[in-house]
């Protein structure tokens, strides 16, 4: 099994320990990883923005760093379904990409997670994960029941998994919504982080670093305590920051 | 960017904190209600098939479907009228309130002739047209357009409808009782009910296989207005359409129960024939929708039955407020709509979304919405000069992201510039995202630069 991790562009350049933890969790699986060191960006950016054109050559890019894996592997739901949706070509040699979480849960089926947490924690469930890669049912679907990245964080010991009002709201980031539409950004960024205060959350994780990212730097202007993780760093056994 | 945008509106809505957030929780638990009731539908999901596959057959067939509501139409006795557009829509209604020497006009809730602009059309010409849907009346006293198509006075709080009805029709000064309100305009509307010699309304299903059509209400104000009046206007929009009487359950029970949570609307009223020494009308209006049924990136957002469902959860929505998007149908399905009306007065509207996709897994007719919002961007930034600024910054990206060295030497200086950077400048105007937020801490390194060091070497 060949697996190439793909690294975010954002996540390479303020989040290093996000993939490092992702690349060493994935390491416990006895699998071999390979980074490919010309990556760079999948070009979400420009095409979220109207600019899908703009986004072609880092999309060959993309193709030319990843078309001789049979996995591709990367710590964000909203990067890997644009890669999905719009770069890797729609024939069977292409290789699949996966969001981390649903690469460990349908890929690897891991039955146990090695690490301990012992605290509050509360899940923000990214919307492109959710709704475009389908990681868990969305509360607007009357389907049967299931979430995969919280069917990970529930093998971690000793962790208390905090239950939101409104568990599948999006937070307001949206790539350049965030500066755009600031005003409605803003709200709804801070209105997903008082559903999380309200209910005791100590630690916010998620599978997508770019609403972390912006939950983050609301909870931080806020002087909140609350603490921002990505899933990885919980799933890999870091300790709360 | 000139004109109206969406961020300048909602942004606007904001200001007022508290009635945003009443605004949002008001319409949250009109989903919530929609969540509950669609959760007592073991077939949920196959009703969405269902109804999405069915209007996907009307779309490709609409032609001969319409024909064919029309030859039954008039074997019925029912006159029918094409328009072309709103124009022709209001000349038609019109003419025939001319030839019926129509004196005083009600009207039941409909967002085609919303769109069509009838009431001002028939104001001019010195009729007064009376909405007799609560929730229209109380905007129209107000002189306001809608701001939600099912929900029209969702933005106002009772006590704002308290003192619109103290003006208009004399309730007492501060009064804010929804029954006492509600009482009011029930003495108001009855009177206004027995004047009429005309009932205009909208069509919620118009069945190709017998020519008769469904007009769904809470309030029973389409049945009162048109059994009293002797002219019946059925103002309907040609996607309106579904096949046959069989295929009505279907969309009947997805379309209360989306909108609003109920099993099914209060009144669900089947219109066949005009009763003896009546007349009844069938306007079929296009106004533009063939035109969007030519495009086969966003012909299937003529399947929407108007059930609002996708307003109700879109979280900008909720939190901007109908009027932000600044046309007749908002929300996300206006978003899809109204671009291909004019590219260049709706072109901030498919922005006004995250993507988050919620609008397309409530819609009960499975409309791709945000798969459409993003191709409407697509098109948008090709044919109409938006934000230079933005064009540039996205051209520059595009050809870092493409050089993997340029890549790395652009990240290594922007960190350091934040790294050296004083706050002051840092959080100053120009960084939107600084305003309210804090950028993320720099790091020593990036992973690349780790994973050089400590894998590859």
């Amino acid at each position: 099994m060949r697996v190439g991790l793909f690294i975010p562009c954002y996540v390479d350049q303020f989040y290093p320990g996000v993939a490092k933890a992702s690349l060493e969790l994935l390491e416990k699986y006895d699998i071999e990883v390979d980074y490919p060191l010309s990556q760079t960006c999948c070009g979400q950016p420009m095409a979220n923005s109207g600019y899908e054109r703009y986004g072609k050559e880092s999309a060959e890019l993309f193709l030319k760093n990843f078309d001789h894996f049979d996995y591709i592997v990367a710590p964000s739901g909203s990067c890997t379904l644009h890669v999905k949706d719009h770069v890797l070509p729609k024939d069977e040699k292409a290789p699949q990409i996966f969001e981390l979480c649903e690469f460990l849960t349908d890929v690897l089926k891991v039955k146990d997670i090695v690490s301990s947490f012992p605290h509050k924690v509360g899940f923000h469930s990214s919307c492109h994960g959710l709704r475009g890669l389908r990681l868990a049912k969305c509360s607007e679907r009357m389907d049967p029941e299931f979430n995969k990245p919280l069917s990970l964080l529930q093998k971690v010991k000793d962790i208390e998994m905090v239950e939101l009002d409104r568990k599948d709201e999006c937070c307001g980031f949206g790539g350049t919504f965030a500066v755009a539409e600031e005003a409605v950004s803003i709200t709804m960024g801070n209105d997903r982080i008082a559903d999380h205060q309200k209910n005791g959350v100590e630690v916010l994780t998620g599978a997508d670093m770019s609403c972390l990212m912006h939950l983050q730097g609301l909870i931080t202007r806020q002087k909140s305590p609350i603490k921002v993780m990505h899933i990885a760093e919980i799933l890999n056994g870091n300790p709360v920051k | 960017m000139k004109g109206h945008t969406h961020a300048k509106a909602a942004e606007e809505f904001i200001k007022d904190d508290a009635r945003t957030h009443w605004h949002d929780e008001t319409l949250w638990h009109v989903r919530q209600k929609r969540d509950l009731s669609a959760q007592g539908i073991p077939e949920w999901e196959t009703l969405r098939d269902t109804a999405s596959a069915t209007k996907n057959y009307v779309l490709s067939h609409l032609g001969e479907l319409l024909e064919q509501f029309e030859a039954n139409a008039l074997a019925n006795g029912v006159e029918v009228l094409w328009a072309k557009d709103a124009k022709e829509h209001n000349d038609h209604v019109y003419r025939i309130l001319q030839e019926n020497k129509v004196a005083n006009i009600v009207k039941s809730k409909s967002i085609l002739t919303e769109e069509c602009g009838l009431n001002h059309y028939l104001e001019d010409k010195g009729y007064e047209v009376v909405d007799t849907d609560l929730g229209e009346r109380i905007i129209q006293f107000a002189k306001q357009a809608p701001s939600h198509i099912v929900l029209p006075a969702i933005h106002l709080k009772k006590q704002d409808i308290g003192e619109i009805f103290h003006k208009h029709i004399g309730t007492q000064e501060g009064a804010s009782d929804p029954k006492y309100l509600t009482e009011a305009a029930r003495q108001h509307l009855r009177k206004k009910f027995i004047e009429a010699n005309a009932a205009i309304t909208g069509v919620n299903f118009g069945i190709a296989e017998t020519g008769g059509f469904v007009v769904c209400t809470n309030e029973g104000n389409a049945d009162m207005g048109t059994h009293l009046a002797d002219i019946h206007i059925a103002c309907m929009g040609i996607e309106k359409l579904i096949p046959r009487a069989a295929d009505l359950g279907v969309f009947l029970r997805l379309l209360a129960r989306s909108a609003t949570g109920q099993s099914i609307t209060n009144y669900s009223s089947h219109f066949h024939r005009p009763a003896q020494g009546k007349k009844m009308y069938i306007i079929l209006v296009d106004n533009g929708r063939t035109e969007q049924l030519g495009r086969e990136d966003f012909k299937n957002s003529l399947k929407c039955i108007r059930c609002g469902a996708c307003m109700n959860t879109c979280p900008i929505y909720r939190r901007s407020g109908g009027y932000s998007y600044n046309s007749t149908v908002p929300g996300p399905i206006g978003s899809i709509l109204s671009p291909g009306k004019d590219l260049k007065k709706y072109s901030t509207l498919p922005f006004a979304s995250t993507l988050c996709g919620s609008c397309s897994d409530v819609c009960p007719v499975k409309i791709n919405i945000h798969e459409q919002l993003y191709k409407w961007r697509q098109v948008i930034t090709e044919n109409t000069d938006v934000d230079a600024s933005k064009k540039l910054a996205m051209k520059v990206a595009g050809v870092t992201f493409g050089k993997p060295v340029l890549y790395d030497l652009a990240g290594k200086m922007a960190r350091t510039a934040l790294k050296i950077t004083p706050d002051s400048l840092v959080y100053s105007s120009i960084n939107v995202w600084g305003k309210h937020r804090d950028l993320p801490q720099v790091p020593k390194e990036s992973f690349k630069e780790w994973y050089k060091k400590n894998r590859k070497s």
